[in-house]
C-alpha cells in the first residue's frame, strides 16, 4: 500500500540530503535566476551599428549625403574611411567590419542623368545571420534615398505600401523573445540536472542496499525523491518570472495560475526524466553525460527558442514533437507575450500531461528496488 | 609537486638511507600506488582495485596508512605531517624528488614491484606495506623522469580502462558528438524562409493574386492558408500556426491602376524577433519591387536611381549552416572536454578512491597529466570525427590547413579540460560538479559568438568574452574553415588559447594540491 508518511519521509531525507550539500542547494535556487540575468541582459540580436568601411571615389554631396543616410539609420556605423580599394578585403578578413561600401566616381552624374547609379556593399558573410539583416537595411535605405533624389521633395505616392504592424513584440526587442523562452530552456535543463544524479548516488554510495531494504514503495521513492525537487523548480521559475517583468520589462499579459499549473506539470515530466536517466544508469559520471545530450540540447535547438521549427527539416519538425520544450515555450511566450489562455494552450496542456506521466512512468518503471 | 618535495624535506632527508627505504615504500605498496609503478599483470588487476574499493573502506584504510607512513619515526614523523600540512597526505609523491639521487640500484625495483603476490597483501593490509621497503624505495628515485613517465603511463591505462570498461560510456564520447553536429547541422538554421503566412484576400482581383504570387515565388514565404474574414488572421497568428498575416483590401487593383497608391496590411509575430525582422525585410522589400515593376510599365516612376549591388564574402549565399557549423565543432568540443573531465577528479573523491591515489606516488602535476591526456586524445578524434562530417556531409568549405585546425584545437581542447577539472577539483559532489559544469559552460555557450554575435553585446559583455576561450576558438575555427587563415593571421587567437590553457592548467594542479591536503 502506498503511504504519505512513507512517502513523505523519503522526500524528507532527500531534501536533508540536499541541504547537506549546501553549495549544491545554492546553485539549484540561484543558477535560474543568475543564468536569466545574465543572458538577458547579454544576448541581444537586434543588429544596429554594423561597422561599415567606406571607400568614397566620387567625393561629392551626393556620394555624402548617402553614406550619411547609411549612418543616420542607425544601423550603419562608419567605422574607417578606406583609402585604397584594394584594403575592403584586408578589412573583411580580420573582421575589422562588417561590410564595406564603394561609392564609384561619376555616382553623381549616373544619378543626374537618370541612369542606375551602381554603388557595391561587400559583406562579410561569415555571420549569415548579420549579413542578411544588413542587406534588409541597405536596400531599404538605397530604395528611400533613390526616391528622395529622383522625386526631388515631390510628394508622389508609392505605387504599392505594406502597411506593417508587428504584434505581441511591436519593438521587436529580442529581449522579449528570449526572456521567456530562456526561462524554459533553463528550466528543462535544471530540471534533468537536479534529479539525474538522485539514482546513482545510493548506487555509487551504496545507500541504494539500505533504500531497497526498507519497506518502502519505488512509487513513494520515485515521488518522494520529487517532491523537493518540484518544489525547487516551481520556486526558480517563479523568480525567474518575476525577474523577467521587472528586470527586463517583459510583458506578462496572461494569467499566472495557467503557467504555474503548466510549469508543474513540465516539471514533473522533466524531473521524472532525469530520474529515469539516473535509475537506468546507475553512475553518476554517465547520468551526467546523457542527461547533458538529452536535455540541454534538445531544449536549445529543437524548442522553436532560437530557431523556428518550421525552417527545419521534415524529420527534426517530426522529432520536436517529443520535445517537451517545445511545448512549455509556447506556453511562456503565449502566456508573456501574447496573453492567450488555455482556449489556445490546451493542446500544449494535453502534451504536457502527456509528458508528465511519460516522465513519472518511465521514472517508476526504471527505478529497481533489486540489487543486482 | 615536484617543488613541494623539496619544500618538505625535514624527514626525508633527516632519516638517512635507512629511513629513506622503509619511508616512502609502505606508501608505494599501499593499494593504488604500486599497481601504477609495476607491470602489466599487476595493472590488470587494478581496476576491481578502484572500481570495487568499496567506498567505505578506503577512507579508513588510507587513513591508517597516513599514519604508518613516517619515515623510521613514527611518532614524529606522523606528528609532522599533521603539523606541515602541505606534505602530509602528498608525501607519496615526494620520494623521487626528494631522496638523494646516488642511492638507487637500477631495475631491481620492477622485479619487485611485479610481484603479483607482493601485491595482493598489500592491497588487503596497508600494514604489511612496510615488509619489503628498501629496494623498491630507492630504485623509485632512480630515474625520476622515467619513472615519472612510467607512472603516468600507468595513470593512463587506468583512465583509458575506467573510460571504456562501461560500453556505454564509448557509445555516448563518440556518438554524442556525432549526434549533436546532425542536430545542429540541420536544427540551427537562421536561414527565413519557408515562413508560414496567412492570406485574407478581399480583393480577389488578377492583381492581388500577383501579390501573393510574388511573395511566394521567392521561397520565403508560404501560404498555409487562405480565408475570408480577417479574424482569422488573427486566430492564426495567437495559436502560432503562422508568422505573417497579409490582408489585401477590397480596391486593391483599382487604386493600383489609378496610381493612388495601394495598400497591403501586414501583421508579423514579433514572438521570434529574429525572424520578424528578416521577413519584414523582404516583404518590405518585394512589395516595392512589385509597385516598381508595375510604375515603371505605366511610366509612373523616374527611372534610375542608386542600384545596390551587395556581395557577401565567404558565403555568398548567405546560407547560416556554413557559418555555424565550424562553430559547432568548437561547441562540443567544450562540451565533450568538460563531460569528460568535470567529475573525474571529484568522483574519485566521492567514491574514497582519491586516496589511493594520494597516497601513492604520483604526484599533483603527474595525476591532472594522466586526467587531461586520455581525455584530449578523445576529443581530438571527436573533433575530427566532427569536421569530416560537417566537411563532406554538411558541404562546409574547408579552406584552411589540417595542421593549422589540429594545433588550434589541440589548444582549445587543453583549456576547455582545464575548466573541467577545475571544477571538479573545487567541487565536493558530483551533484555540484555538474552545476558547476552548467554554470560555467551556458555562459561559455552564450558569450562565445556562436548562438549570438558578439559585437551587439553591451559593452560589459564584449569585454568579458575575452576571457571566454570559446570565443577565440570561434574565431579561429570559422577562420580557417571559411576562410582559409593560417597561424600567420590567427597567431593572436592561438596564443591566446594557449595562454589560457596554461593558465587554468596550473590553476587546477595547484587547486588540486590544496584540495587534498
Amino acid at each position: 500500500m502506498l503511504s504519505a508518511q512513507r512517502l513523505l519521509a523519503v522526500a524528507r531525507k532527500e531534501w536533508i540530503q540536499l541541504r547537506r550539500d549546501r553549495r549544491s542547494m545554492i546553485l539549484a535556487f540561484a543558477l535560474p535566476v543568475f543564468l536569466l540575468l545574465f543572458f538577458g541582459q547579454a544576448i541581444n540580436w537586434d543588429v544596429t551599428d554594423i561597422p561599415l568601411a567606406v571607400r568614397d571615389e566620387d567625393r561629392t554631396q551626393r556620394s555624402r549625403a548617402l553614406v550619411e543616410a547609411f549612418e543616420e539609420s542607425g544601423y550603419f556605423r562608419v567605422a574607417e574611411w578606406l583609402e585604397r580599394r584594394g584594403d575592403a578585403e584586408a578589412r573583411l578578413a580580420r573582421g575589422v567590419v562588417t561590410g564595406v561600401l564603394i561609392i564609384p566616381a561619376g555616382f553623381a552624374r549616373d544619378l543626374a542623368a537618370g541612369r542606375p547609379a551602381p554603388v557595391q556593399l561587400l559583406l562579410d558573410g561569415g555571420d549569415a545571420n548579420t549579413a542578411t539583416i544588413a542587406l534588409n537595411y541597405a536596400d531599404a535605405i538605397a530604395a528611400r534615398f533613390s526616391r528622395d533624389v529622383l522625386l526631388e521633395g515631390r510628394r508622389v505616392e508609392a505605387p504599392v505600401t505594406a502597411e506593417t504592424r508587428v504584434w505581441y513584440n511591436p519593438t521587436l526587442e529580442s529581449r522579449h523573445m528570449i526572456v521567456p523562452g530562456l526561462i524554459a530552456v533553463i528550466m528543462s535543463i535544471i530540471a534533468a540536472m537536479l534529479t539525474a544524479l538522485t539514482i546513482a548516488r545510493e548506487w555509487e554510495r551504496g545507500t541504494m542496499e539500505q533504500l531497497a531494504a526498507t519497506p518502502v514503495h519505488r512509487l513513494e521513492v520515485v515521488f518522494g525523491k520529487l517532491l523537493p525537487y518540484v518544489a525547487i523548480g516551481l520556486f526558480d521559475v517563479a523568480v525567474a518570472t518575476v525577474a523577467g517583468v521587472l528586470v527586463f520589462g517583459v510583458p506578462f499579459n496572461g494569467s499566472v495560475v495557467l503557467l504555474a499549473a503548466m510549469t508543474l506539470l513540465f516539471l514533473l515530466g522533466a524531473l521524472g526524466l532525469g530520474i529515469f536517466i539516473s535509475a537506468a544508469v546507475r553512475s553518476q559520471v554517465l547520468a551526467m553525460q546523457v542527461a547533458m545530450v538529452a536535455t540541454y540540447l534538445p531544449a536549445l535547438l529543437l524548442s522553436g527558442f532560437l530557431y523556428d521549427v518550421a525552417g527545419m527539416p521534415r524529420v527534426l519538425q517530426a522529432v520536436s514533437y517529443i520535445i517537451p520544450a517545445r511545448y512549455y515555450i509556447a506556453v511562456t511566450r503565449g502566456v508573456f507575450l501574447k496573453g492567450v489562455g488555455l482556449e489556445t494552450l490546451w493542446i500544449q496542456g494535453v502534451f504536457m500531461v502527456a509528458f508528465a506521466a511519460v516522465g513519472l512512468g518511465l521514472a517508476t518503471a526504471a527505478f529497481r528496488k533489486r540489487i543486482a | 609537486m615536484r617543488e613541494r618535495g623539496s619544500a618538505r624535506p625535514p624527514d626525508a632527508l633527516g632519516t638517512g638511507p635507512s629511513g629513506l627505504g622503509s619511508g616512502p615504500s609502505d606508501l608505494g605498496s599501499a593499494a593504488a600506488s604500486l599497481p601504477l609503478g609495476s607491470g602489466p599483470e599487476v595493472l590488470r588487476s587494478e581496476p576491481s582495485a578502484l572500481g570495487s574499493a568499496a567506498p567505505q573502506a578506503p577512507l579508513g584504510s588510507s587513513a591508517s596508512r597516513l599514519d604508518s607512513r613516517p619515515d623510521g619515526s613514527p611518532a614524529t614523523s606522523s606528528a609532522g605531517c599533521a603539523g606541515a600540512e602541505p606534505s602530509s597526505r602528498e608525501a607519496g609523491a615526494e620520494p623521487s624528488a626528494a631522496e638523494p639521487r646516488p642511492l638507487r640500484p637500477g631495475p631491481s625495483w620492477r622485479a619487485a614491484a611485479a610481484e603479483p603476490n607482493e601485491v595482493e597483501p598489500s592491497k588487503a593490509e596497508p600494514g604489511e606495506a612496510a615488509a619489503e621497503p628498501g629496494a623498491r624505495a630507492s630504485a623509485r628515485s632512480a630515474r625520476p623522469r622515467r619513472e615519472s613517465l612510467l607512472r603516468i603511463r600507468a595513470l593512463l591505462r587506468k583512465e583509458f580502462r575506467q573510460l571504456f570498461r562501461d560500453p556505454r560510456s564509448k557509445r555516448i564520447v563518440f556518438g554524442a558528438p556525432v549526434l549533436q553536429l546532425l542536430l545542429f547541422g540541420y536544427a540551427v538554421n537562421t536561414d527565413v524562409h519557408r515562413v508560414a503566412t496567412v492570406v485574407v484576400d478581399h480583393d480577389r482581383t488578377a492583381e492581388s493574386r500577383a501579390l501573393v504570387d510574388a511573395l511566394t515565388a521567392g521561397g520565403y514565404f508560404r501560404v498555409v492558408g487562405r480565408s475570408d474574414r480577417s479574424a482569422d488572421l488573427a486566430a492564426a497568428l495567437d495559436a502560432g500556426k503562422a508568422t505573417i498575416g497579409v490582408e489585401i483590401p477590397a480596391g486593391f487593383a483599382r487604386d493600383l491602376a489609378a496610381g493612388r497608391g495601394a495598400r497591403v496590411q501586414v501583421l508579423v509575430d514579433g514572438t521570434n524577433s529574429n525572424t520578424a525582422t528578416v521577413a519584414q525585410g523582404y516583404i518590405a522589400r518585394i512589395v516595392q519591387e512589385f509597385g516598381a515593376e508595375r510604375a515603371a510599365a505605366a511610366g509612373a516612376l523616374p527611372t534610375g536611381g542608386v542600384d545596390l549591388r551587395a556581395r557577401a564574402w565567404y558565403n555568398p549565399d548567405l546560407a547560416s549552416r556554413v557559418y555555424n557549423i565550424p562553430a559547432v565543432v568548437g561547441a562540443i568540443l567544450m562540451m565533450m572536454s568538460l563531460l569528460l573531465t568535470a567529475l573525474a577528479v571529484v568522483r574519485e573523491r566521492e567514491l574514497g578512491t582519491l586516496d589511493q591515489l594520494v597516497v601513492s606516488p604520483i604526484t599533483a602535476g603527474e595525476l591532472i597529466v594522466g586526467k587531461t591526456v586520455p581525455a584530449a586524445l578523445i576529443a581530438l578524434v571527436d573533433m575530427a570525427l566532427i569536421a569530416g562530417i560537417g566537411t563532406l556531409w554538411f558541404d562546409v568549405p574547408f579552406r584552411g590547413s589540417v595542421l593549422t585546425l589540429l594545433l588550434g584545437s589541440a589548444f582549445f581542447i587543453l583549456a576547455s579540460l582545464g575548466f573541467g577539472l577545475l571544477i571538479s577539483t573545487v567541487s565536493r559532489t558530483q551533484q555540484e560538479a555538474f552545476m558547476g559544469m552548467f554554470l560555467f559552460f551556458l555562459p561559455a555557450i552564450i558569450l562565445s559568438g556562436f548562438l549570438y554575435p558578439v559585437h551587439t553585446m553591451p559593452a560589459f559583455f564584449r569585454a568579458l568574452t575575452l576571457l571566454n576561450p570559446l570565443r577565440h576558438f570561434l574565431e579561429f575555427v570559422r577562420a580557417v574553415f571559411l576562410k582559409g587563415a593560417g597561424i600567420g593571421e590567427l597567431w593572436p587567437q592561438l596564443a591566446t588559447i594557449a595562454v589560457m590553457a596554461a593558465g587554468v592548467l596550473w590553476l587546477a594542479t595547484w587547486r588540486f594540491r590544496r584540495a587534498v591536503r
